[in-house]
């Protein structure tokens, strides 16, 4: 029990004098995973608008793979991204395994699935509202994705933040094809895994503080945002 | 640059769903001035025979043509819908979406965005999300935002559904002015007295059928079909 104590009071002293080793994880954690985040979006949101407003044969089939994809382990997203990067692998070549990029890599593999599903429904739900005036208007295709992206921002931004959530927590695929290397890959999960292994809970409590932070904000933000949209419904 | 529309000839045009016919076959020709209203009972058809018309809804059978090709008679019609769409903006934004899709500088569309709130009495409400609007003003959003581009037919269904007495008069009024300055109206409605205020001619719908295409005159004084008289006694037709 003293133990317990100690090293919580010590995990509070460090989140307050912004230890240097803690900074840097966090501040690692933060930029693989909103690089992830921004990659992901890329191409996850004009996925979503595209799957809403065209019909075509392979539609049905995409929603489908998507969210069988969100259910995918991550663990196992890991492996085969480790399999791909591995220097026998087909994209060896590159270098990239052990590295930052490839945690995103990772983590886009992880959240594309899960920020299209949210982001078709929303688009989804307002093309349906829109569908006869946008085509009485004879708007472009492209106008069309545009104003429904446009309208649909805060549903998108719920979307992105969900990703986030998702991905800042994930640890079991960047820890393979990350390695938790002090000073270039080690974030704030494979950190907290590790310095609970070694028995170094005032680190690990003061990683997880952080990490609970970040994930309480982003819960945070969604509720508020989907709140302002029930209430002015837009 | 003047697109000519008229006549429309319309020939054996029918849409269904899920094999039932909904409305037709109807042949019909309009010609290019005045206000065309179509009456009848709930479920007559009036909308979908107005989205028939306006290409919204599919041609099974039959055709619509336009005296100029179809896809440019798109482009110079507009649409107001029984139950108006509201973008989630605001209403100065409903109001210059159709201006800005096809083009026009922002600042000039947002002088005419507020000339047009101002006709249907919404200037004091332009930086008000449209659809927290009350229904009637979402009519006369709805109404303003499809007159705005100016375009040379415009379908309105019920537009006056929602309205109290003196809104309804001022939509009139506007819809008068749009007539008088050469706009090709078609609309829908319930109220009989509207009808016989706007109608220049009146297309008694029935189910699915156009039963009477007449001029308002000669349709009000002396209907041809027995459901038509009916209809204008206030019967409840079978
Ligand atoms: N999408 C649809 N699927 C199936 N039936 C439809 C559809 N749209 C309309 N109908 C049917 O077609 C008929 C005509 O409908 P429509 O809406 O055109 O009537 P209306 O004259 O406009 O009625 P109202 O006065 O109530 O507005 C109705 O019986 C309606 O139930
Ligand atoms: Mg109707």
């Amino acid at each position: 029990m003293v133990d317990l104590w100690q090293g919580l009071a010590q995990a509070f002293w460090m989140v307050v004098t912004l230890d240097p080793e803690l900074v840097e994880i966090a501040a690692r954690s933060l930029r693989v995973t909103l690089s992830a985040l921004v990659v992901a979006s890329a191409i996850a949101l004009p996925l979503a608008a595209f799957l809403a407003v065209r019909r075509f044969r392979a539609r049905r089939l995409i929603i489908a793979l998507l969210n069988a994809l969100m259910g995918l382990p991550p663990v196992v997203v890991g492996l085969i991204v480790y399999v791909l990067l591995s220097r026998s692998g087909p994209l060896g070549v590159l270098g990239l395994l052990f590295t930052p990029t490839a945690m995103v890599i990772a983590q886009v593999i992880i959240i594309v699935p899960l920020i299209a599903s949210i982001a078709h429904q929303s688009i989804r739900d307002l093309w349906q509202e829109y569908h006869d005036l946008l085509i009485s208007m004879n708007v472009t295709q492209w106008q069309k994705v545009r104003t429904l992206l446009w309208d649909a921002r805060r549903a998108l931004l719920t979307a992105a933040l969900a990703g986030f959530g998702r991905a800042i927590g994930e640890v079991g695929a960047i820890m393979i094809v990350g390695g938790n290397i002090d000073h270039a890959t080690r974030v704030l999960t494979t950190a907290i895994a590790l310095e609970t292994g070694k028995g170094e809970f005032a680190l690990a409590l003061a990683l997880g503080f952080v990490l609970i932070g970040l994930a309480i904000a982003v819960n945070l933000s969604i509720h508020w945002l989907s709140r302002t949209e029930q209430e002015g419904r837009w | 640059m003047v697109t000519q529309l008229f006549p429309l000839i319309v020939t054996g045009a029918e849409t269904r769903r899920r094999g039932k016919t909904l409305v037709g076959p109807v042949d019909l020709q309009l010609e290019g001035q005045g206000i065309t209203v179509v009456i009848g009972p709930n479920g007559a058809g009036k909308t979908t025979l107005l989205r028939m018309l306006h290409g919204a809804a599919r041609l099974h059978a039959g055709s619509i043509r336009w005296a100029c090709p179809t896809e440019e008679a798109r482009h110079v019609q507009a649409f107001v819908f029984q139950r108006p769409v509201m973008l989630r903006r605001t209403v100065e934004e409903n109001l210059i979406y159709p201006l800005r899709i096809r083009g026009v500088a922002k600042a000039d569309a947002r002088a005419q965005a507020r000339d047009w709130a101002e006709r249907v009495g919404l200037d004091q409400m332009l930086d008000r999300p449209a659809p927290a609007l009350s229904g009637g003003e979402q009519q006369k959003l709805a109404l303003a935002r499809a007159l705005i581009a100016k375009p040379e037919l415009i379908f309105l269904d019920e537009p006056c559904a929602s309205l109290d007495g003196r809104a309804t008069r001022e939509i009139e009024e506007i819809l008068h002015t749009a007539a008088a300055s050469g706009t090709r109206l078609i609309l829908s409605t319930h109220d009989m007295g509207q009808a016989r205020r706007l109608a220049s001619d009146v297309l008694f719908l029935f189910k699915g059928r156009v039963h009477e295409a007449a001029p308002a005159e000669s349709f009000f004084d002396t209907p041809q079909t027995p459901q038509a008289r009916g209809f204008l006694r206030g019967d409840i037709l079978e």
